[in-house]
């Protein structure tokens, strides 16, 4: 069973951080995998990249942000609740190695994908870097533990509020600008991690990003989570998630994560008229 | 009993017409009532040496439980095809018979053969509305663990097999519920899922422990399998590797392989969307590329998501296509138009990244190709444009290297299947068997229960003699 064991909300409740009991996943995953889940028997198969383990413990991190009708519908979870079906490690770890100095960019909740990364470049002794961002102050997320697990953190909002008034990718371009930097990792919302190849790419400085394509088994099986990346098909879930942002093309990316706009428009309006009916009761 | 065979005809299978069942989900076939199983029994002249048991991959005793039907012991009936076949309900339904056991039944020569498949439904599906299906007596515990990867006919039977020998049986499944291609692939109008759902909880009651949401390659790796304590290990992952034709505009929406597409709707049940969560498109003008059984899956899953137009696009022609006639001649009468020797060779879209249109090129046929057929080649100039806005690609799988790239001790085949001894299944490793898709390329339901069947047996001596 795979029971809540704590919920926690954070940026005005549009986030949300459980911690799961899956003993035998904890063991077993690292840095940069996934786990597909399962809310209930009509529930749809979906894909969240583990933001924590604790193999002693026997728990995973699951943070996510509510979007739509499923991350709408597992914020009804609390604690003592339990997901049907979770599955995992899925994919490739991210490769940790001694490289020097990365910086690792997150935005939105990226930066929940971003944080066990982040920490495990930092402990295999590299100088890590980071900048995490959102558009107000109230939207950041794991400011704290972004901090603790980089040698330097930066904060950014589009609007100001917080740290640097502007985007990740101006921090980024000082930071290149000054110094060396041998890995770039950026994870977030596509055109975040889209701006972030295309100004590393003008630095020649190698540059790695989660792609977040809509998948269905997470195994290889089906197809549906394929990506360009050098002009070749490869699949999200196995091949990656992670892939080298020089390579990718963001905007067949956006476009195929467009593919059930309706459809998800519909499950949430029914979503949000079944709870507004239920409360009125 | 010769003359009695003459007299009654092969009894036919009611079903459920045409413009009906393009609109719904249910079975299309609705089975026998027993006073017509019975009647179709007594056609069976009761063979002493049954050609048909010859040709059933895992040699039921047909004259026999045939025999009980003609007797009214329907009871009896099942018991005795429950001795060598776990799944009598999905094979009465699936099998190919025309080319196994009926092709061999002696009737046949002259005039119709026995309907066995037919008959073998009846019972099993008798059994489950009666609501008593007897368990079988179990041999005393062995103390040995199996492990089983995969949940699908090869797995199922494997563990069928060898609980009943003792062991005590774990099935590993990647997915949440077992059955691969049984549950995820063949839509519930032609299998009923309740009926599987009927088949692996009887394996349950016998004691066999399914293991879902476990994907071995990642969550364990077999060795680690044997680290737990597993003496023997049975891999039967099937052929999970959607093929794509690698042409322009593959990646535009409304292109799916034929995986993603049945998976959406049969595993995920998005015909049922917004009850269930899955969502799939609801095209008005389906393509549908290639012709075996999962392109005719797909084309009548389409039909019954409501599109007003389904084709089948195929680059050979009608004798070439590898589908059962049956699945032909239903889709054929559900509406689903044949566009043969046709070869897409583009995906056109709008500016949203939405399927419009599809290019494609006529063929004739010319030489023989690697597999004895015609080879289809293009006309030269005969491009043309089809509009669709939904496109199944249904070419065929291959082998997916998930778990096989975790375990290089699998001795693999240039195309990446693990190579398997022919009567046992036993693998390149030590205490490893391998059966069904995953070692032969996609074949049929009865075929990887053959194989399951075998390499029980084999890991039965192993189990109590050694490797
Ligand atoms: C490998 C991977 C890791 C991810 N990790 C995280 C994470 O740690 N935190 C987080 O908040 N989100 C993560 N996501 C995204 C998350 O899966 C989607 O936000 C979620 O599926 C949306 O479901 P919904 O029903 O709430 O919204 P919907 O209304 O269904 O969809 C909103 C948008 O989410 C995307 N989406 C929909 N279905 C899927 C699907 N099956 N798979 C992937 N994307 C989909 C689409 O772009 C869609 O437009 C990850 C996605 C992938 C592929
Ligand atoms: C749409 C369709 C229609 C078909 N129609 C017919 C028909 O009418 N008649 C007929 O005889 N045959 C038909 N077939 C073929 C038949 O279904 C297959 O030959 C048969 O299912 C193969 O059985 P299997 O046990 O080898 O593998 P599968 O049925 O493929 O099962 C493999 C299982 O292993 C699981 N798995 C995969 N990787 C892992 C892993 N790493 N760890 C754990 N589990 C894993 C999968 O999720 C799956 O459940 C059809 C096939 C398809 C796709
Ligand atoms: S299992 Fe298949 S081949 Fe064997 S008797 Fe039954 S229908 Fe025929
Ligand atoms: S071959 Fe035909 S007639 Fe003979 S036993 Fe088999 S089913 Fe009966
Ligand atoms: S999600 Fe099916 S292949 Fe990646």
């Amino acid at each position: 069973m795979f029971t809540i064991l704590s919920k926690r909300e954070m940026a005005q409740g549009t986030v949300v951080e459980n911690v799961i009991s899956a003993p035998r996943i904890a063991k077993k995953a690292l840095p940069g995998q996934f786990v597909i889940l399962r809310v209930n028997e009509t529930g749809e198969r979906i894909p969240l990249t583990m933001a924590d383990t604790d193999p002693e413990k026997g728990t995973i991190t699951i943070i996510y942000q509510v979007v739509g009708k499923s991350t709408a519908l597992m914020k009804t979870l609390g604690v003592g609740d339990s997901f049907l079906d979770i599955a995992g490690p899925l994919g490739k770890p991210t490769h940790i190695e001694k490289v020097g100095t990365v910086v690792c960019v997150g935005g939105g909740t990226g930066v929940a994908v971003l944080h066990p990364i982040t920490r495990a470049f930092k402990e295999a002794g590299n100088k890590v870097i980071s900048i995490c961002g959102s558009r107000t102050k109230d939207l950041l997320i794991l400011e704290e533990e972004m901090a603790e697990a980089s040698t330097e953190c930066n904060i950014c909002t589009d609007d100001g509020t917080c740290g640097y008034h502007g985007f990740g990718t101006d921090l980024l371009k000082g930071i290149l600008d000054s110094e060396k930097v041998d890995l770039v990792v950026g994870i977030g919302p596509v055109p975040m991690m889209k701006a972030v190849a295309n100004l590393t790419r003008k630095y020649g400085v190698k540059t790695l990003v989660s792609l977040n394509a809509i998948m269905l088994d997470g195994t290889g099986m089906c197809g549906c989570c394929r990506v360009s990346v050098g002009g070749k098909t490869q699949f999200a879930c196995v091949d990656g998630p992670e892939f080298d942002g020089h390579a990718v093309d963001f905007d067949e990316l956006v476009m195929r994560l467009n593919s059930y706009v309706p459809q998800e428009h519909e499950s949430m309006n029914l979503f949000e008229h079944k709870c507004s009916c239920a409360s009125a009761k | 009993m010769t003359e009695k065979a003459q007299k009654v005809s092969r009894q036919p299978m009611p079903e459920q017409a045409p413009e009906i069942r393009r609109n719904n989900f249910l079975e299309v076939p609705l089975g026998y009532p027993p006073q017509t199983a019975q009647l179709e029994a007594s056609r069976c002249i009761q063979c002493k040496n049954p050609a048909c048991v010859k040709g059933c991959p895992v040699g039921i005793d047909i004259p026999g439980f045939i025999n009980f039907i003609s007797q009214g012991d329907f009871a009896g009936g099942i018991a005795k095809i429950k001795e060598t076949n776990a799944l009598p309900a999905v094979c009465g339904r699936v099998c190919p018979q025309e080319a196994q056991c009926e092709g061999q039944c002696v009737l046949g020569k002259k005039g119709d053969p026995v309907a066995i498949g037919r008959l073998e439904r009846f019972l099993a599906d008798w059994e489950r509305n009666e609501g008593v299906v007897k368990l079988p007596q179990k041999a005393p515990s062995t103390g040995k663990k199996v492990a089983v990867v995969g949940a699908g006919p090869a797995g199922l039977t494997v563990a069928g097999d060898l609980i009943l020998k003792g062991h005590e049986v774990t099935v590993f499944e990647a997915f949440h519920k077992p059955g691969g291609v049984l549950l995820y692939g063949i839509p519930e109008f032609r299998l009923p899922k309740e009926i599987l759902f009927a088949e692996t909880n009887y394996l349950e009651r016998l004691g066999v422990r399914f293991e879902c949401n476990f994907v071995v390659g990642k969550l364990a790796s077999l060795q680690e399998l044997f680290e737990e304590g597993y003496d023997a290990i049975f891999v039967a992952v099937g052929a999970g590797l959607p093929t794509f034709l690698k042409v322009p505009g593959e990646n535009l929406i409304g292109v799916y392989s034929a995986n993603e597409y049945l998976t959406r709707s049969n595993l995920m049940k998005a015909y049922l969307f917004p009850q269930y969560d899955t969502p799939l498109i609801r095209a008005k003008n389906v393509v549908v590329i290639g012709a075996g059984n999962v392109a005719m899956d797909s084309a009548r899953t389409a039909m019954r998501m409501g599109a007003d137009s389904v084709k089948i696009v195929y680059r050979r022609s009608r004798e070439e296509m590898p589908a059962r006639v049956e699945e032909i001649h239903h889709a054929e009468e559900e509406g689903v138009q044949m566009f043969l020797l046709t070869n897409p060779v583009r995906f056109i879209g709008n500016d949203k990244g939405h399927l419009t249109a599809m290019e494609c090129l006529q063929m004739e046929l010319g030489e023989p190709d690697a597999s004895g057929r015609r080879r289809p080649v293009p006309i030269k100039g005969s491009e043309f444009v089809m509009e669709t806005d939904m496109a199944v690609i249904s070419v065929g799988a291959g082998a997916n290297p998930l778990l096989t790239s975790t375990t290089p001790e699998l001795a693999l085949n240039k195309w990446g299947y693990i190579i398997g001894q022919p009567d046992t299944g036993k693998t390149s490793m030590r205490g490893v068997w391998a059966g069904g898709d995953i070692v032969t390329g996609m074949a049929t339901v009865i075929q990887a229960m053959g194989a399951g069947r075998q390499a029980a047996n084999s890991m039965q001596e192993y189990l109590t003699l050694g490797w």
